[in-house]
């Protein structure tokens, strides 16, 4: 008996919390489908009269959302791809190589993650300018080609390979190369997928790069083209709303697909904000 | 082990050319910054067209030591740091020792919490910004139940903050909860056993087993938590409209940064917050690890 209610009381909180995470998601679907006016008024209607879809289709209209939507699918397919590659390849350098200055480079390497990004944003702006590169995709992607952290990850599930394998493909003749791409990168399959799905959810979401290194239509991405549409737009939230769904659904389906393996990126050590 | 023997040269070549790739982006896009933003918090009269240095010095800093915009960022972004860990870590633990006590929907509740976290933070602000609506929105609504009179949250300096911070939090507990659940799940069951025969009732296991047990990932989760409070910009953006707060009641370090760096092009204060921002970090992350080593049991 007792042990039925602190159930109840177990599952009961968990809803309460469940719908205060709920909440925002449903309340923007729910004013995007209302007019204008049925949005302010007082007590809201929690869900619209009339499922009407104007707003989604003004929304869509009044700003260049397919161009936002078409460079924010570039930059994070290809900046993970890169970010992959560059990884895979340096990971396995560090998990199965021998080579002088490994450890010192490691070292350095470790130790640039304590550095907060925001600090190198100036530099790199100066050094992409100076290439000619702000207002492209360049610069969208460019600096983002690798990172130390999808080295640091792949490294851990690499070295959980054994020895042993690579030995034995050696003694068979195999290359480096071989023995890397059809053994070792199968074998992390699932700890790639991870690193590969935190790495587009982070690039599609980022927003302080993109804003700063764009400065037209033509080269914003999501967030930074509906943040430009809500100064624009002023306050329709109907409308608003409709393109907060825009950016936000992609990433959510794409979660509700694969959650399991976002699950374990995160828990499998993949520590970074 | 062929790790253990001294490398030949060509192992070594092989190896630097498997790196390379990646350390190409990395050394200029990481390292060489880290310097070279460093150096230029020195840069008094700086050209960035030209990347010509007229003058040197430490004005940059004594411009910031000086600057009330300066002294109300750093303490708009302590304030934050407070309000958000401490609250973001007592919440997504209790969530997650309450999801490891049910099997039945687990992972269904797991996947609504965690939904914040792979949400554009500026799409999600839009939304936030409609609840703390002063007229019509949702968060007023509910208050007026209990008789609180409308708050206009984002145009009132004294509510700015506390609307950043709830957000803050809200959107950080999935990703906490993810490991905190980690942690709980590594908990060795004997241990509660043992303490069930001692006779420990539910509050004394949390207290003397689970919390103890759990204290690595706790210190994992506050050191990365207060890391991502202090860097803080993107929802301010988003919640303002690209300012900082009413009369720049949420200033925090970051926007101060891109305020004087994309808005008013002095590159060397902007470079120069980096730095702070960077030794406050720093500083923090120590304190925190000189007090773990007192309190967390590995």
């Amino acid at each position: 008996m007792r042990k039925t209610i602190s159930k109840t009381i177990v599952y009961l909180l968990l809803v309460v919390g469940a719908l205060t995470m709920l909440l925002p998601f449903f309340w923007m679907v729910s004013t995007s489908f209302k007019t204008g006016f049925e949005a302010l008024q007082t007590p809201p209607t929690w869900l619209p009269k009339k499922l009407q879809i104007t707003n989604w289709i003004s929304a869509w209209k009044a700003a260049p959302f397919a161009t936002y939507l078409l460079n924010s699918v570039v930059v994070s397919f290809v900046t993970t791809i890169g970010q992959i590659i560059t990884a895979i390849m340096a990971a396995f350098a560090f998990a199965k190589m021998n080579f002088f200055g490994k450890k010192t480079l490691f070292t350095i390497l470790l130790a640039t993650m304590m550095v907060p990004g925001e600090m190198l944003i100036i530099p790199n702006f100066v050094t992409l300018s100076q290439m000619h590169l702000v207002n492209t995709y360049g610069a969208l992607i460019i600096p983002w080609l690798a990172s130390f952290f999808a080295v640091f990850t792949l490294r851990q599930s690499f070295a959980s390979v054994p020895d042993q394998l690579y030995y034995a493909a050696k003694l068979d003749g195999a290359s480096d190369w071989k023995f890397l791409w059809q053994i070792l990168v199968p074998n992390a399959k699932s700890s790639i997928t991870a690193i590969g799905l935190l790495q587009i959810i982070g690039s599609w979401n980022s927003f302080m790069w993109p804003l700063i290194v764009t400065n037209t239509d033509k080269m914003r991405t999501l967030p930074v083209g509906l943040q430009a549409f809500s100064s624009d737009s002023g306050v329709n939230y109907p409308e608003l709303m409709a393109a907060s769904t825009f950016v936000i659904l992609p990433m959510v389906i794409l979660y509700l697909f694969l959650n399991k393996y976002v699950v374990a990126g995160i828990s499998g050590g993949g520590i970074k904000g | 082990m062929m790790n253990n023997q001294k490398p030949t040269w060509k192992q070594t070549l092989k190896g630097w050319l498997y790196v390379l790739p990646m350390l190409i982006i990395v050394a200029i896009f990481s390292l060489y910054p880290i310097v070279s933003s460093l150096a230029m918090s020195f840069y008094t009269q700086y050209n960035f067209f030209t990347n010509q240095v007229m003058a040197l010095g430490f004005d940059n800093f004594k411009y910031l030591w000086e600057d009330p915009l300066f002294h109300s960022a750093v303490a708009n972004t302590l304030i934050f740091v407070v309000g958000v860990v401490p609250l973001e870590i007592v919440i997504s633990l209790t969530v997650a020792v309450l999801l490891n006590q049910i099997k039945v929907l687990a992972g269904f509740f797991r996947t609504i919490y965690f939904l914040p976290f792979v949400t554009s933070i500026v799409a999600i602000s839009m939304v936030w910004k409609w609840i703390y609506n002063k007229d019509a929105g949702l968060l007023n609504y509910f208050l007026s139940f209990v008789g609180i009179h409308p708050i206009d949250w984002l145009n009132d300096p004294t509510w700015a903050l506390p609307a950043l911070i709830i957000l803050a939090i809200w959107k950080s507990l999935g990703f906490n909860i993810m490991l905190f659940l980690v942690a709980l799940n590594n908990v060795d069951k004997r241990l509660y056993s043992a303490a069930t025969l001692d006779g420990a009732n539910a509050w004394e296991r949390f207290l003397h087993v689970t919390v103890p047990m759990i204290s690595p990932m706790t210190f994992l989760i506050a050191v990365n938590a207060v890391i991502g409070s202090f860097k803080v910009f993107d929802e301010i953006f988003s919640l303002f409209g690209g300012q900082a707060g009413p009369g720049n009641a949420a200033m925090t370090v970051v926007f101060y940064l891109y305020r004087m760096f994309y808005e008013q092009n002095k590159y060397g204060i902007a470079a120069a917050a980096g730095v702070v921002l960077f030794f406050m970090i720093l500083i923090v992350t120590l304190l925190q690890t000189w007090f773990s080593k007192k309190h967390v049991h590995y």
